[in-house]
């Protein structure tokens, strides 16, 4: 019984402690994959029986939403418009202030402004995404439907929102994408060989032309996959946008009430029954495809980058 | 080691014995079947759970819709229909006898500062079928309606079109999936309007008069408030007609306990 375990002692021990350890690290490695397996089975287990009972038309290519009616109608595609347009939305204003700010902190940043915005990006990654969607609630909100109240004023068609809006929800989106497309483009950027640097600028390339002409472009890759990163994040956030975007089942219009893939399976999953429920899964397997989607382009895109350097 | 082990178990088999020689001392009943109103199971799956844990005996309840309850208890397939409505007469002249047991009680608020008192049920309708979109044309200041409500599947959604006839042709600039966030939403945006259930009204919104009526307790059990709808438990033929099983039940709901249960699901009860 006093038996110590050491491998010192033979090396019978010895190689049994060595594939015990393997046994442990392979375990942990089958961990995930038996998480991913099990979650691709149960989403196509539960989220084809809708399709089929209710049809695969009547469910991708229609736009009406209504799902407690004598004859229920589950179109979602204003919803699957509106998780495309909000994501493209926050691309565009996430992705130009991101990326220059990756530049701005790897390349033109003094050190002390870089201790400043480097540790702001990090804490803007961490603050949990309700925590955005009450910011939005309380500042973006009321501004919007200022704006709303002022484009809208003589318009008697336009349903007035409050302020919540697909505008609203795309700014919120793109302040919590910006975090991913600042760090991973930031370590692209200062992944790029110093000698092209050096050699535009031995050949008389000012800093801006440099930062522009050489070292986006050899950037390339790494910026692609932020962006790409950046839309998968945007496409799967639920719980600060279900706060701050209306929640109406609309075409993605500004100043629509509007209601994106995550948040039509939050917000009516609590009372949801039967096929209105079984169509709530299938929302859920169409995100969880727009995932896959973004993961392959994501792969070809590193592999692309990958062959470049090779 | 050993002898310890087989003792206890000795023991578990023992007290496994007596465990169900004493329920089996009080007489099982027959278990309560019921059928009907999505609405209403909140309230009976609470009520049954109750039920079960106080005596012991088993209630189990289906929620197909009001209509397919009263015609389930018609046919005897069931003891109970489970309505949120008042009975037609047809279903009162093939004997479904109208046990109201709860009242649902809803409450339309606005935001504080908005002028509207009162409002009639035609006035609502068209607020939230998109009809009347300022408040102008309802005797208030110059404001655009925000339109809030609940998300579909919602009790009290279900329960408020339902009673202004305005099933599927609301037009909601929100649909909310709270009561808390309802009231939150209605409190901070000007000229928005929503509606909960009448008892988590406070006073971060103004509730507004229906008909010329109040929304509170008083009103609803008087039947003068418009935006209410009674629970009905059907039975076919009087509740002392019944098997013993349904009856028991039947008690068990008017009980102390059972009447707790029903305000606990913020529900009015009836005397």
């Amino acid at each position: 019984m006093n038996k110590v375990l050491s491998i010192m002692i033979n090396s019978k021990t010895k190689s049994r402690v060595e594939k015990t350890a393997e046994w442990i690290f392979k375990i942990c490695a089958l961990f995930a994959l038996i998480a991913v397996v099990m979650m691709t089975g149960y989403m196509i287990y539960s989220g084809t029986p809708a399709l089929l009972k209710v049809g695969i038309k009547e469910i991708l290519f229609s736009n009406v939403w209504n799902p407690s009616a004598a004859n229920p109608q589950y179109g979602i595609l204003n919803i699957i418009f509106t998780s495309i347009v909000g994501s493209a939305g926050a691309i565009l204003i996430g992705v130009p202030i991101g990326v220059l700010t990756a530049v701005y902190l790897s390349e033109v940043a003094s050190s002390q402004m870089a201790k400043i915005v480097k540790p702001a990006v990090e804490l803007l990654a961490g603050i949990p995404s309700v925590v955005y969607g009450l910011i939005g609630i309380l500042l973006i909100n009321p501004v919007m439907y200022k704006l709303e109240l002022f484009f809208f004023k003589n318009d008697p068609t336009h349903q007035f929102t409050g302020g919540c809006n697909l505008l609203s929800a795309i700014i919120i989106l793109a302040i919590m994408i910006l975090p991913t497309v600042i760090n991973i483009s930031e370590s692209a950027i200062r992944s790029v060989p110093k000698h092209l640097k050096s050699g535009s600028l031995a050949l008389g390339g000012s800093q801006i032309q440099t930062i522009f002409k050489v070292i986006l472009p050899a950037a390339k890759t790494g910026i692609l996959s932020a962006i790409v990163l950046g839309v998968g994040r945007a496409i799967g956030e639920a719980m600060a946008i279900v706060l701050v975007s209306g929640n109406s089942v609309n075409l993605p219009l500004p100043f629509n009430s509007v209601r994106f893939l995550t948040t039509a399976i939050v917000s009516e999953m609590s009372y949801a029954t039967g096929t209105h429920r079984q169509v709530l899964f299938t929302i859920g397997l169409v995100l969880f495809i727009f995932i896959m989607i973004i993961n392959i382009i994501l792969t070809k895109i590193i592999k692309s980058g990958d062959d470049q350097h090779a | 080691m050993k002898k310890l082990l087989k003792s206890l178990m000795v023991a578990a088999v023992a007290f496994a014995i007596t465990g169900c020689g004493g329920s089996g001392e009080s007489k099982a009943n027959k278990p309560v079947t019921m059928s009907g109103s999505t609405s209403m199971e909140k309230m009976m799956t609470a009520m049954n759970e109750a039920y079960y844990n106080e005596t012991n005996n088993e209630a189990t309840a289906e929620y197909t819709g009001s209509g397919a309850g009263i015609e389930a208890v018609l046919a005897g397939s069931v003891n109970i229909g489970n309505a949120s409505r008042a009975l037609k007469d047809e279903e009162k002249a093939k004997g479904a006898v109208e046990n109201i047991v709860a009242i649902d009680g809803i409450a339309i608020v606005v935001d504080k500062a908005n002028g509207v008192e009162n409002l009639t049920k035609e006035q609502l309708a068209k607020i939230y079928t998109g009809e009347v979109t300022n408040w102008s044309e309802l005797g208030g200041e110059n404001q655009n309606i925000v339109v809030i409500g609940r998300e579909a599947g919602s009790g009290t959604r279900g329960a408020f079109e339902e009673i202004l006839k305005v099933e599927n042709n609301c037009k909601y600039a929100q649909e909310i999936d709270s009561t808390g966030a309802v009231m939150a939403k209605v409190a901070s945006i000007p000229g928005a309007i929503g509606y909960v259930s009448l008892d988590v009204v406070d006073d971060t919104v103004k509730a507004l008069k229906i008909e010329g009526v109040v929304g509170n307790e008083e009103n609803i059990k008087a039947g003068t408030y418009a935006l209410q709808r009674p629970f009905v438990m059907v039975t076919k033929g009087e509740i002392s007609e019944q098997d013993q099983s349904v009856q028991d039940y039947f008690k068990f709901v008017q009980s102390d306990k059972g009447q707790e249960i029903i305000k606990s699901v913020g529900l009015i009860t009836v005397d």
